[in-house]
């Protein structure tokens, strides 16, 4: 299936305002969604028959940094049967606040393989996915401040007394 | 006075071990919560398992992981494309090659040189990436017998891997952490001699392949310890993004050399062994080893192809130079990039963001087989023994210098 096929099939199940753009100069070619028809548009793919995503390879938080004021996450679909592939990007807004967290759907219950990425995409960069059933750091000690990933990350000076800084 | 070498049980003493997810209140009666590892011979690595247990039989399991976290991530976004590689070696030490070739396969992709890139030069990243693979598959096959009892393939296995690490150490200098694949090219040419020598290698190889089949495989007490033992399913398998070995043994024939066609292994002519449960059921720890050991065959069978041609076509010649391409200043395109290459242990994946300004990408996530394989665990493990659950973690093969990168 083409990427033009995907993007039409997208916009008739999920609705019009599903996509709000594509890339593609990426590889592969990438659909932009808004972050509430998240689940319906993973969902359509994930089930419809003639997509069948029913690997997701990747799954990729990023911050652009306080300047551009979003944060993104990137997921890498493909589909065994079909061997066709396609990246989703929902973006989100940054933060105000120092502890609060942007909030994306979890899509773990589709593929579990998200279940580790999202923790650790909540460890690394700082999102919360909503409905993930055991949201908990996965690479850094539960106590651990901050997501290091995060372009304005400033690293705590101490950990239970040993220096972080080298 | 109680003796007090005695182990006496204080509820206090599981806090030692936090953060655990369970706590005593958590648990029901008669179950227990056992720490395994940090340290443990199948857990290539530092991995903490808090397993539940009634009785023997474990009811749940959590891995914990994050000992070995080095940052790679944080470390690729903050320096030049090509000064990664020695990182990248680093996650998957035992199969250092296998990884560059992925990186290295991604930066081209976004400079756009892929496909300038010289036959010989390709050869000799496909010799040395299948190298590496059997070396990386006989560290699986020879400490699996081990976790299971068996010392002796372990030693076997060893001192063949041997040959491979002296071959690998010879074309670059380094044993485990080679530096050897380029962006657009290699560090060097093969020493001279090292066809040959890879040749006879081979040939050296294949009795005693057949040896350690015997020795491992049709071993009654192997058969006995692994069939049957953590059941992997196969959509369960793809539910969970498994990939590599562990996915072919749950009987899927989904091998990227063949599906993404990458490098020169469409040129090459070798099979994809899947599990057929031969033993047991499909998807249980004897066919993941099965998978692993007819996988060295093939792998046997991609070196000579290319021995073939690196010593006839494609020869080396005096003004072939295989850092002709390497690109003095790598500033690719403004663009996303997944690339994703089969190693030893299933899809390595490299997702990059360029900004099309500074040689330096905005984000560098590495998609590792070894983490995603990890996750699988406590889905296969629950409800069977503890002492079959180092097996099944011994059959997962993983690195956990991946797992944490």
């Amino acid at each position: 299936m083409q990427f033009d096929n995907i993007c039409e099939l997208l916009k008739r199940e999920a609705g019009q305002e599903a996509i709000t753009a594509t890339d593609t100069t990426s590889t592969p070619p990438t659909i932009t969604i808004p972050p509430a028809l998240l689940l319906s548009a993973a969902d359509c793919l994930y089930r419809h028959p003639d997509t069948y995503f029913d690997f997701l390879s990747c799954l990729t938080a990023l911050d652009n940094g306080p300047s551009a004021g979003t944060m993104e996450v990137i997921y890498h679909l493909y589909s065994i049967p079909f061997d066709h592939s396609v990246a989703l990007r929902v973006e989100v807004p940054r933060p105000a606040a120092p502890g609060e967290l942007p909030a994306v759907p979890s899509v773990s219950h589709l593929w579990k393989s998200a279940l580790w990425h999202e923790r650790e995409a909540f460890d690394l960069v700082g999102i919360h996915f909503e409905g993930h059933p055991d949201l908990r750091r996965i690479l850094l000690p539960s106590d651990w401040e901050g997501h290091p990933l995060r372009k304005d990350y400033d690293e705590q000076e101490y950990y239970h007394g040993i220096e972080v800084k080298y | 006075m109680a003796n007090p070498i005695q182990y006496t049980y204080d509820k206090r003493h599981l806090n030692n071990s936090e953060p655990n997810k369970f706590t005593e209140g958590h648990l029901q009666d008669g179950e227990m919560l056992i720490n395994i590892g940090p340290q443990h011979p199948s857990t290539h690595g530092v991995l903490r398992l808090e397993v539940i247990t009634d009785g023997e039989i474990i009811t749940e399991v959590v891995p914990h992981l994050g000992y070995l976290h080095r940052c790679f991530e944080k470390h690729a976004e903050n320096m030049p494309y090509n000064q990664t590689i020695p990182f990248v070696d680093r996650m998957d030490y035992l199969a250092a090659m296998n990884s560059e070739h992925a990186f290295a396969m991604g930066v081209e992709q976004m400079l756009g040189i892929a496909d300038k890139i010289p036959a010989r030069v390709e050869y000799i990243r496909v010799l040395v990436s299948e190298l590496n693979r059997l070396a990386s598959h006989f560290v699986a096959i020879g400490t699996y017998g081990l976790d299971i009892g068996a010392f002796t393939p372990f030693l076997w296995l060893m001192r063949d891997r041997e040959h491979i690490l002296r071959l690998l150490e010879w074309t670059c200098g380094a044993r485990m952490l080679y530096n050897y694949i380029w962006v657009g090219g290699l560090f060097y040419d093969l020493p001279v001699g090292f066809e040959e020598r890879t040749r006879e290698f081979c040939q050296y190889l294949l009795p005693k392949m057949a040896e350690m089949e015997k020795l491992v495989i049709e071993n009654k007490i192997f058969v006995e310890r692994t069939a049957n033992v953590g059941v992997l399913s196969r959509d369960l398998a793809i539910n969970y993004g498994v990939s590599g070995p562990m996915l072919r043994a749950s009987g899927l024939r989904y091998d990227l050399r063949r599906v993404d066609k990458y490098s020169v292994y469409p040129e090459l002519d070798f099979d994809i062994p899947v599990g057929e449960g031969a033993m047991g059921t499909l998807g249980d720890c004897w066919d993941r080893t099965w998978v692993r050991v007819r996988e060295c065959h093939e792998s046997i069978r991609i070196i000579r192809q290319c021995l073939d041609r690196l010593q006839g076509d494609l020869k080396r010649t005096r003004d072939f130079d295989p850092r002709a391409l390497v690109p003095k200043k790598i500033r690719p395109k403004k663009q996303d990039l997944y690339v994703r290459a089969e190693n030893p242990k299933g899809e390595l994946g490299f997702y990059f963001r360029a900004d099309g300004k500074s040689d330096i990408p905005l984000r560098c996530k590495a998609r590792s087989p070894c983490f995603v394989n990890l996750s699988v665990l406590s889905e296969i493990s629950r409800g069977s023994m503890v002492a079959d659950l180092i097996a099944i973690v011994g059959s997962l093969d993983m690195v956990l210098g991946e797992v944490d990168r």
